[in-house]
C-alpha cells in the first residue's frame, strides 16, 4: 500500500519537502512510516521522542494501523500563538 | 459570516471576531491579541513566518472551543490564527470570548490560548539579526491532561 507522508517546520527543512510517497507493508502503524522515514533521512532520528502524529488530519499514535492511501503526518513540537 | 474559528492568510479583524459571537445575555467581552515581538531570548527579531498543518489546526482550535464551553458553559468564544510572513507589531492571533459576567470571559480567553500553544500545529519560524530558528514549544497531546489541567489552572489564577 502507498501513504502520503506530510512533514511540518524543521522535519520539512531536514527533508527538503513537506510531502512525499511512500510504500508501506499491509497492517504497518504510524510508527513503521516513521522508521522506515528515519532510514532514509537519519537526521530526522533526534525528533522521536518529541513529535506527534496525525493520520488524516487527526492527532494519532504510532501504535495506530495505517491504510492504503492514508495522510500519515509528523509535527514536531508545536509554537503557536 | 465570520466564522468562530479559523487559520488565515489575512490580517487580523479583532472587531469581526467580536460581532461573531451572539451576545444575547451577555456583559462581558474580551480580546486578545497576539503581537510579533520585536525581541525573544535576547534576539532582535527582524520578522516570523508562521506554518500550520491546516486541516489539523482548524479542528484543534474547534477543539478549544468545545474544551472552553465544557468549563464555562455560557462562554462564547471565537479564536482566529494568521500564519505566514509577518512583521512586527502584527497580531498572529486573536481571541474574542463572551460571557454574562466578566470572570469567565477572562478565563476562558487566557485558557483559550495556553491550549493553543499546547496542541495546535502551528510553528513559528524566527527571522532574527545573526540567523534564523524553528521555535518550538510542546509536544502536542491533546488527551494529555495534565497539560489541559495545567491551561485551567492558569487560567483561574
Amino acid at each position: 500500500m502507498r501513504v502520503t507522508v506530510r512533514l511540518f517546520a524543521r522535519l520539512r527543512d531536514l527533508v527538503g519537502t513537506g510531502e512525499l510517497q511512500r510504500d508501506a507493508p499491509g497492517g504497518a502503524t504510524v510508527g513503521a512510516v516513521w522508521a522506515g522515514l528515519v532510514a532514509e533521512y537519519p537526521e530526522l532520528s533526534p525528533y522521536e521522542k518529541s513529535i506527534s502524529c496525525a493520520v488524516n488530519a487527526d492527532y494519532s499514535r504510532f501504535t495506530a494501523a495505517v491504510a492504503d492511501g492514508d495522510e500519515v503526518a509528523f509535527l514536531p513540537p508545536v509554537s503557536g500563538g | 459570516m465570520v466564522s468562530l474559528t479559523a487559520i488565515t492568510t489575512t490580517m487580523l479583524d479583532t472587531g469581526a471576531l467580536v460581532r461573531a459571537l451572539d451576545t444575547t445575555g451577555i456583559g462581558a467581552v474580551t480580546t486578545f491579541i497576539g503581537l510579533v515581538r520585536d525581541h525573544n531570548l535576547g534576539r532582535r527579531v527582524l520578522h516570523l513566518e508562521y506554518e500550520a498543518y491546516e486541516a489539523l489546526a482548524v479542528k484543534g482550535l474547534d477543539r478549544i472551543v468545545s474544551e472552553s464551553l465544557e468549563q464555562w458553559p455560557s462562554v462564547r468564544i471565537a479564536i482566529h490564527h494568521r500564519i505566514g510572513r509577518m512583521e512586527i507589531g502584527d497580531a498572529s492571533v486573536a481571541i474574542a470570548a463572551a460571557s454574562p459576567h466578566r470572570g469567565e470571559a477572562f478565563a476562558a480567553s487566557r485558557y483559550a490560548i495556553e491550549r493553543i500553544k499546547q496542541i495546535v500545529p502551528i510553528w513559528k519560524h524566527e527571522y532574527f539579526e545573526g540567523g534564523d530558528v524553528w521555535i518550538e514549544g510542546a509536544t502536542a497531546d491533546p488527551d494529555n491532561t495534565e497539560a489541559r489541567a495545567q491551561a485551567l489552572k492558569i487560567a483561574c489564577a
